[in-house]
C-alpha cells in the first residue's frame, strides 16, 4: 500500500443552475490571454447535447483515454511508438473548429459610424487572423438549454443503447446540466501521452499540471485527454490546462469556481488512495466495474493500517484530519451519492457527480403520476431523465447505482418533508434506502445545507517544510516565464519573442468623441 | 584572405559556434521559447501531407549527408564501398529523400505563407527559415544533374573533395583549398546548408534537440513532488 492524496471534487448537479459562473470566474482569473481565449478551463455543458469541443465524449472520434489491449492498459491513440509516429502531424487532435473560433466585436462601429439610417452594429471578427466573421458557429455552450436541433443534439454518444427518438419529442424532452473541468485524473491519460515529459500529477495533492518551459508543442495530451480539457494555447505554442487553483488551495481556499458557485453545488476536499493499485484497478475487464474499481481504489481515512501507511508515505497530520473531514469522501465513499464522469475512459477521474433528480412537478400536481408514500415526492420511475441516460454518463452504461442513488437522495427529501410539513419522523423510507437517522441528517446537512466551512474542507500545503529558507523567496519576480526579469528589454531579445506578435484588429472605443488622446492626436 | 577561405574556412566554425552555443544559452535562459511551435490547431489536412513528407525527407537526408561526409574514405574502402559506388548511392538517395522533402515543402510553404489562420501567426523567423530550407534544398537537388555527369564521365573528385573538406573541417583543420576544384553550385549548396546551422538556434529549428526518444523508455505516469528529496 503506498498512500496518496488527492484534491479532488464533487458536483451535485441536483443544483446546477447552469449559471455559468464558474466558467466565467475561471476564465476571468485563467484564460482573459491571447491564444487562450478559446480554451474554458470550465465550461458548463447542457445535455443532452454534443458539448465542447464538438461530441468530445465519442472517443471512436477522438480516441482520447485508455483502452485495454491483451488485457493491458494501453493509451486508445496507440502504443508509444504510433504516438511518436504520429508525432509530426496527429490524427486525432482537434482543430479550432471543433472548439470555436475566437472573435470579438467591432465596438469601435458604433460611436465612429457616421450618420446612418439603420442603427450601425457590432459585427464579428476573428482573434485569429483579424478577418470578418460572417457568423459565429459554436462555443463552450452552444446548445444552451437544448438551443438547436434535437437531430444535432441527439448525437450525445450518452444515447448509446437507446431509443433516442422519443426525447425529441417536446412532451418527453430533458435537460440536466453537466459543469465540465480537469478531472485531476489519478490515471491521467495526458500525463502518459506527453512525450517530453512535461505534464506531471504533483505528488501531495495530486493536482495535474503542465510544466511550460518542458513543453514542446508536441500536442499529443490534446488528443489523449478523453475530457478534451487539454487545450493548446495557439500563441505561445505550449499545452495549457486547469491548475486546480493551486495557488488557492495550497493556502487553503477553494477552486475560483467553487468560491463563486451560485448553487452551491461544488465540494472540494481530499481523498486518499492506494497509489500501488493503480494499474490493476484501471485494468479491471468489464468497464461497469470501473465504478466498484474506483470506490476500491480509495483508502479510508480512519482505518488504522490507513493512518500507519500514511504516515510513513509523508502524509502531513494536517490532511489526514482533512481526509476524515472531506464532503467528498461522504459523498463518494459513505453515501454512494457520487460518480465519476465515463469510468469507461479508464483515467480513474477525481471530479466526480451527483446526478440531477428531475421532477415532472406539473404532473404531480396534477395527480398523473405516481409519487411516494407522502403524496408529494415523485417515484423514480417517474423522474423526467432517463435512467440509461444518466448511467452512460457515469457508470458505463450500469443503472444500479445510479437508481439507488437517486432513491436515496429521494428518501431524504420524503424524511425531511414529513418532518417539516407533517412534524413526523419517517423512518420507513430511510430503511428502504439502507439510510438511518443520523446518516440522512448528514446528508441533509451536506447536500441541502451546503455551508461554506462543510463544502470546502481543504488543508494547506506545507511550504514552511518544503523550503529550507523560506524567506528565499522574497523579492522574486513572481509568477512569469523565462528570464522576464533579467533581460535588458522586452523588446530586444536575440531568440524569438515568447509570444507571436499577430496583428491586433481592435480598434478602442473612445468614451467622448471630444476627448484627446493621449499622444495628442484628436479624436 | 580570399573570399573562399572566409566563407569555407572560418564560416563554418562562425556557424557551427552559433549553433551550438546559441543553442545552449536558448536552452537555458529561454527554454520558454524552446518548442515544435505547432500550428496543427488551424490547419489539418495539408499539413498531414506536407509534414510527414518533409520530415521524413530531411531526417533522411540529414543522416545521409552526415553518414556520407562524415565517414573517413578509409572505412568506405575497407568496407568494399568503392568511391562510384558511394557517389551512385548518395546521388540515388538524395535525389529520392530530397524530392520526398521538396514535395512536404513546398505543401508546407502554400501552408504558411497562404492559409490565413497559419500566416496571421507566423513570425518573421517562421517564413525565413521555412524560404531558406527550401532554397538549400532546391539548390541541393540542382546539384543532383552535376553529380550524375560526374559520375558517367567516372569522376568521383568532387564528392571525395566534399568529404575531405568536411572532414577538415570537424577536426578544426578546416581548409578551404580542398573546394578549389568543386562546381560553384555545391559550393553555394554549403554556404546555404552551413547558414541553416548558423540560424538554427534563433528559429524554431531547436525543436530538433528535443526529438523525445526517451518516451519509448519512461513510465507511463510521472509524478512531481514539491520536496526536495532527503539525500
Amino acid at each position: 500500500m503506498k498512500v496518496r492524496a488527492n484534491f479532488s471534487l464533487v458536483m451535485n448537479l441536483d443544483k446546477c443552475i447552469g449559471c455559468h459562473t464558474c466558467s466565467v470566474t475561471c476564465k476571468n482569473v485563467w484564460t482573459n490571454r491571447k491564444g487562450v481565449e478559446y480554451a474554458w478551463f470550465n465550461n458548463v455543458e447542457s445535455k443532452p447535447g454534443i458539448g465542447y469541443p464538438k461530441n468530445w465524449e465519442d472517443q471512436e472520434k477522438w480516441n482520447g483515454g485508455w483502452e485495454l489491449h491483451d488485457g493491458k492498459l494501453q493509451l486508445k491513440s496507440g502504443n508509444r511508438r504510433s504516438i511518436l509516429k504520429n508525432i509530426f502531424m496527429n490524427p486525432n487532435m482537434p482543430t479550432i473548429d471543433d472548439y470555436y473560433e475566437p472573435f470579438t466585436y467591432d465596438y469601435a462601429t458604433l460611436q465612429n459610424s457616421g450618420l446612418v439610417e439603420a442603427t450601425p452594429t457590432a459585427r464579428p471578427r476573428s482573434l485569429i487572423d483579424g478577418s470578418r466573421m460572417e457568423k459565429i458557429e459554436w462555443g463552450p455552450n452552444w446548445e444552451d438549454d437544448l438551443g438547436g436541433k434535437f437531430k444535432q443534439r441527439g448525437a450525445d454518444v450518452n444515447f448509446s443503447e437507446m431509443e433516442k427518438q422519443v426525447y425529441g419529442e417536446f412532451e418527453q424532452t430533458f435537460l440536466m446540466y453537466l459543469p465540465r473541468m480537469c478531472n485531476h485524473c489519478v490515471n491521467p491519460a495526458c500525463v502518459a501521452a506527453c512525450p517530453s515529459g512535461s505534464l506531471y500529477k504533483r505528488e501531495e495533492d495530486g493536482i495535474v499540471l503542465v510544466d511550460q518551459d518542458k513543453c514542446r508543442s508536441w500536442r499529443m495530451c490534446i488528443s489523449a485527454c478523453p475530457y478534451k480539457k487539454m487545450f493548446y494555447n495557439w500563441e505561445s505554442g505550449k499545452a495549457e490546462k486547469c491548475t486546480g487553483c493551486y495557488p488557492r488551495v495550497e493556502s487553503g481556499l477553494p477552486t475560483v469556481c467553487s468560491e463563486s458557485c451560485v448553487g452551491r453545488i461544488r465540494y472540494n476536499g481530499v481523498m486518499l488512495y492506494d497509489a500501488d493499485r493503480i494499474e490493476e484497478l484501471a485494468s479491471v475487464a468489464n468497464e461497469q466495474d470501473l465504478y466498484q474499481a474506483q470506490l476500491d481504489l480509495f483508502l479510508d481515512p480512519n482505518d488504522p493500517e490507513v493512518i500507519k501507511q500514511a504516515k510513513e508515505d509523508g502524509i502531513p497530520d494536517s490532511w489526514m484530519e482533512a481526509a476524515r473531514q472531506s464532503p467528498i469522501y461522504k459523498l463518494i465513499v459513505d453515501w454512494k451519492v457520487a460518480f465519476p464522469l465515463h469510468p469507461e475512459f479508464r483515467t480513474l477521474p477525481m471530479v466526480w457527480y451527483v446526478p440531477p433528480l428531475s421532477p415532472v412537478q406539473s404532473q404531480i400536481d396534477q395527480g398523473n403520476l405516481s409519487t411516494m408514500a407522502d403524496g408529494a415526492i415523485p417515484s423514480i420511475e417517474n423522474l423526467r431523465l432517463p435512467m440509461q441516460y444518466l448511467a452512460n454518463m457515469f457508470t458505463a452504461g450500469d443503472e444500479k447505482p445510479i437508481v439507488a442513488a437517486l432513491k436515496r437522495m429521494i428518501a431524504m427529501r420524503s424524511f425531511y418533508r414529513s418532518k417539516h410539513v407533517e412534524g413526523k419522523t419517517d423512518l420507513k423510507v430511510l430503511e428502504e434506502v439502507g439510510l438511518n437517522e443520523d446518516q440522512v441528517n448528514e446528508m441533509y446537512r451536506y447536500m441541502a445545507i451546503a455551508n461554506y466551512e462543510d463544502r470546502f474542507v481543504i488543508p494547506t500545503s506545507h511550504e514552511e517544510l518544503r523550503q529550507e529558507d523560506f524567506h528565499s523567496f522574497q523579492g522574486q519576480n513572481g509568477f512569469s516565464f523565462g528570464n522576464d526579469g533579467c533581460s535588458i528589454s522586452d523588446n530586444a531579445s536575440l531568440f524569438p519573442d515568447k509570444r507571436k506578435k499577430t496583428h491586433d484588429n481592435l480598434e478602442f472605443v473612445r468614451y467622448h468623441p471630444a476627448a484627446k488622446r493621449s499622444d495628442g492626436e484628436k479624436a | 584572405m580570399n573570399l573562399s577561405n572566409l566563407l569555407f574556412g572560418i564560416y563554418p566554425y562562425i556557424a557551427l559556434t552559433t549553433f551550438l552555443v546559441g543553442s545552449l544559452i536558448r536552452f537555458d535562459r529561454e527554454q520558454y521559447t524552446w518548442k515544435a511551435d505547432s500550428s496543427q490547431i488551424f490547419e489539418k489536412e495539408q499539413l498531414q501531407k506536407g509534414s510527414i513528407l518533409f520530415h521524413i525527407g530531411v531526417l533522411a537526408l540529414f543522416m545521409g549527408h552526415f553518414a556520407g561526409l562524415v565517414t573517413p574514405h578509409s572505412w568506405f574502402l575497407s568496407l568494399g564501398v568503392s568511391d562510384m559506388m558511394h557517389q551512385i548511392v548518395a546521388i540515388s538517395a538524395g535525389a529520392a529523400f530530397g524530392s520526398l522533402c521538396m514535395m512536404g515543402g513546398v505543401i508546407l510553404w502554400k501552408r504558411r505563407m497562404f492559409h490565413p489562420r497559419v500566416r496571421a501567426n507566423s513570425r518573421f523567423m517562421d517564413l525565413f527559415i521555412l524560404n531558406w530550407i527550401l532554397v538549400t534544398l532546391g539548390v541541393g537537388l540542382l546539384t543532383i544533374p552535376v553529380s550524375i555527369y560526374h559520375a558517367f564521365s567516372g569522376d568521383t573528385s568532387a564528392m571525395i573533395a566534399l568529404a575531405d573538406w568536411a572532414q577538415a573541417t570537424l577536426s578544426l583543420n578546416a581548409n578551404a583549398a580542398l573546394l578549389d576544384n568543386v562546381g560553384f553550385i555545391y559550393k553555394l549548396h554549403l554556404f546555404l546548408g552551413m547558414s541553416v546551422f548558423f540560424f538554427f538556434p534563433f528559429s524554431r529549428l531547436v525543436h530538433v534537440w528535443s526529438m523525445p526518444l526517451g518516451y519509448m523508455f519512461r513510465p507511463y505516469q510521472i509524478v512531481r513532488t514539491k520536496f526536495v528529496k532527503q539525500r
